[in-house]
């Protein structure tokens, strides 16, 4: 589904990806973890279009397209999700108003055709269970206000309520308490399938005790350095990350 | 036949001299061009209007000749030359053409997005239309319906012939003839604009001039219009239309006087979309606008609403003087600058009655190389016991060659008002543009979004279709403003 080989990457001329390789299966979760700056949400943002970061070498593909290739608005209509780290406001618009477009956009794109008014709130309704969120959205403006927690809850069901073949979850769980920390993860299990992969870029592990990964992936210095099963996340929380930059020190 | 054989040819002909500049005998109902007492002789002849008509404009006259072009205003420009204009031209036709096919590619794509429908596109850009009944008879029933109830609304001229005790009493009430330069000279020269007399108890059954507005496309440079509301009655009262305007003329500077009496409320709702200059400052209409408001009784009420996108020069400041106890003034405005656009507009809330209360939200937008500035007067007189004012004054910036200003000015006479005033200044986000692609969403309509959102708390106060078609306009005048 998602083919990333030796991607680098740049901001403002500073090289963030220095040859970083991913392979991702339909239905497969993985875990990107890793120290601050290693290159995390670069990755998050390049794979979602942000123009900022220039890609200097490398390929990614989705689906068997070239994603680089795409505008950032096409790459969301294929099927790519990001949950941002951090969700801006826009004041005035109303959460819901903005859904309806966003949704009734990427429908379109598919040939699916507009989602009727009555079927679009029971979509709603539906999906914002899953994250709690019910009740709180129809007249607020988007994110404006909301809580920490409130902001990630209402990405989760965002993502519900679009339905990705891929998402990126950009460290989701930052400045989550364990309740919000809880119901997020359930969201994202709730939406697991053979069809849909999840690529969740974290700190800590403990989002990994409720969203158990496929495989994880650690990366420093702009590449991944390490890969391994679901135990890999434990070791890192155990031990840090000093043990993986001797290691590469080493090898290096 | 034979008819529609001749308007043909007479329409070749005419145009073919427009085309090689020949002055002829259709265009003879034309004042020589420049301002003199004979002009204004001439121009009130034309009318046939009373001779109390013709004095009064003679006496804004010799007060416009003592006065200076104001300077004070955040714009820069170069000043017209008085001399140079032509005063009085009988409505000029627009050329008549045979099909949507040929009206000016851009013009329609911009009217087909904004939602015009094709028969109101057909009739704003001067397309032959055979008689559709249902239009006809819609305008006539709506007619109608208003002379049952009492209701005026007619133009200006017809007024002064039909209806003098009325235009007599109210002309100038408000905006007296030599309140400032461009009123001066307006009330020595206007052409033409609308009148409208609520009477007593009557609340106004539709929007007026919603349907009007196709036959009022073509209004001219030296506008006036007022509107009285008698006391208890009420009326929404809309002006322009949300379609591009390309006018030849340069100057347009209106007077808009608003009378509302004991219990009575205005509600008068503008989208101006004059021809703003080309994308290098070239061109573009001046407008010098004077539009003020007298609540002139108990708990009367009157509530301006503005779109302003067009223009080059924008210059205007719809104001509220709340004299009776207990009334209301409103202002909320929307004003976009793009390109090289140069915005000074606000209000003025003048309070002199007990427990009166003003509003004020104004959100600017500015992009491109625009400068866009916000100018307010709150004033509360000494007998002013108990009022309130609220002003806020929110600053959209797009891109880094633009500027945002704001001038407030508030002055407080009676210790008990209470007056708050609340400014933001932010800038539309990168951040906020590229969350909305990731949504799936275009860049246009991202900026639709946001810019719409920023400006909901206005664009909740017009009437609904007008809405509709406003917050597209907000979109399209911002076009390519980022990135």
């Amino acid at each position: 589904m998602l083919e990333i080989n030796n991607l680098h990457a740049s901001i403002e001329g500073n090289q963030i990806l220095k040859g970083l390789g991913l392979s991702v299966k339909p239905g497969e979760i993985h875990a990107i973890m890793g120290p601050n700056g290693s290159g995390k949400s670069t990755l998050a943002s390049v794979l979602a279009g942000r123009e900022e970061f220039e890609v200097s070498e490398g390929e990614v593909s989705f689906q068997g397209e070239d994603l680089l290739d795409m505008s950032p608005e096409d790459r969301a209509r294929a099927g790519i999700f990001l949950a941002f780290q951090y969700p801006v406001e826009i004041p005035g618009v109303s959460n819901i108003n903005f859904l309806k477009a966003a949704v009734n956009e990427v429908r379109e794109h598919n040939g699916k055709g507009k989602l009727s008014a009555g079927d679009f709130l029971k979509m709603v309704k539906e999906k914002s269970a899953l994250v709690q969120l019910d009740g709180q959205l129809a007249n607020r403006s988007l994110n404006e206000g909301f809580s920490g927690g409130e902001k990630k809850r209402n990405e989760i069901f965002q993502m519900a309520m679009l339905e990705p073949t891929l998402a990126i979850l950009d460290e989701t769980d930052s400045g989550l308490d364990i309740d919000a920390l809880r119901i997020v993860a359930e969201g994202v299990n709730s939406m697991k399938s053979a069809d849909r992969s999840f690529v969740i870029i974290t700190h800590y592990q403990r989002l990994l005790n409720y969203i158990v990964p496929d495989f994880v992936h650690v990366l420093h210095n702009g590449k991944i350095v390490k890969t391994g099963g679901k135990e890999l996340a434990h070791e890192l929380e155990e031990k840090g990350y000093d043990w993986i930059k001797d290691e590469e020190n080493v090898e290096a | 036949m034979a008819q529609k054989e001749e308007d043909k040819i007479l329409r070749e002909v005419t145009d073919k001299e427009y085309a090689f500049g020949f002055t002829s005998n259709i265009e003879s109902d034309r004042v020589p061009k420049g301002l003199n007492e004979d002009i204004i002789r001439m121009i009130s002849a034309k009318k046939n209007e009373p001779e109390w008509m013709l004095e009064w404009r003679m006496d804004a006259y010799h007060q416009w000749l003592k006065m200076t072009e104001p300077e004070w205003a955040h714009v820069h420009y170069e000043k017209p030359d008085f001399q140079e204009i032509t005063y009085y031209a009988a409505p000029k036709k627009k050329p008549q053409l045979d099909s949507l096919d040929d009206v000016d590619p851009e013009m329609r794509k911009t009217m087909d997005r904004l939602g015009i429908s094709i028969e109101e596109q057909k009739k704003l850009s001067g397309v032959a239309v055979d008689f559709v009944m249902d239009s006809v008879s819609v305008a006539t029933s709506f007619k109608k319906k208003l002379a049952e109830l009492g209701i005026i609304f007619c133009s200006f001229s017809e007024a002064v012939q039909e209806h003098p005790e009325l235009v007599k009493k109210y002309i100038g009430s408000v905006v007296p003839k030599g309140d400032n330069f461009y009123a001066a000279l307006n009330s020595a020269v206007f052409t033409d604009g609308s009148f409208c007399y609520i009477p007593k108890g009557v609340k106004c059954p539709m929007e007026l001039s919603t349907y009007f507005r196709i036959n009022e496309a073509g209004t001219g440079q030296f506008e006036r219009t007022l509107v009285v509301a008698d006391e208890d009655s009420y009326v929404s009262y809309l002006e322009g239309c949300t379609a591009p305007s390309r006018d030849e003329n340069q100057l347009h500077a209106a007077v808009v006087e608003l009378v509302s009496l004991e219990g009575a409320e205005i509600k008068y709702s503008t989208v101006q979309n004059w021809f703003p200059g080309n994308s290098e400052g070239k061109g573009g209409v001046f407008n010098f606008v004077t539009k003020r408001g007298l609540c002139d009784g108990f708990r009367s009420k009157i509530s301006w609403t503005q779109v302003e996108t067009g223009s080059a020069v924008t210059w205007k400041y719809p104001s509220c003087i709340l004299k009776g106890d207990e009334s209301v003034g409103e202002f909320y405005s929307v004003a976009v600058t793009n390109n090289f656009q140069q915005a000074d507009t606000g209000t003025k809330m003048i309070h002199i009655g007990k427990n009166t209360k003003s509003t004020i939200i104004s959100k600017g937008i500015s992009a491109g190389k625009s400068q866009n500035s916000y100018r307010g007067l709150v004033k509360i007189n000494k007998g002013a016991e108990n009022s309130r004012n609220f002003s806020q004054c929110d600053s959209l910036l797009m891109g880094d060659r633009c500027g945002a200003h704001t001038f407030p000015y508030i002055e407080v006479g009676n210790p008990s008002a209470k007056v708050e005033h609340e400014a933001t200044t932010s800038k539309i986000g990168e951040d906020q543009i590229f969350y909305c692609l990731q949504r799936g969403l275009d860049e246009e309509k991202a900026i639709s979004l946001i810019v719409n959102g920023y400006a909901k708390e206005v664009l909740n106060q017009l009437p609904m279709e007008f809405a509709v078609e406003a917050q597209k306009l907000l979109a399209i005048s911002l076009e390519g403003s980022v990135g």
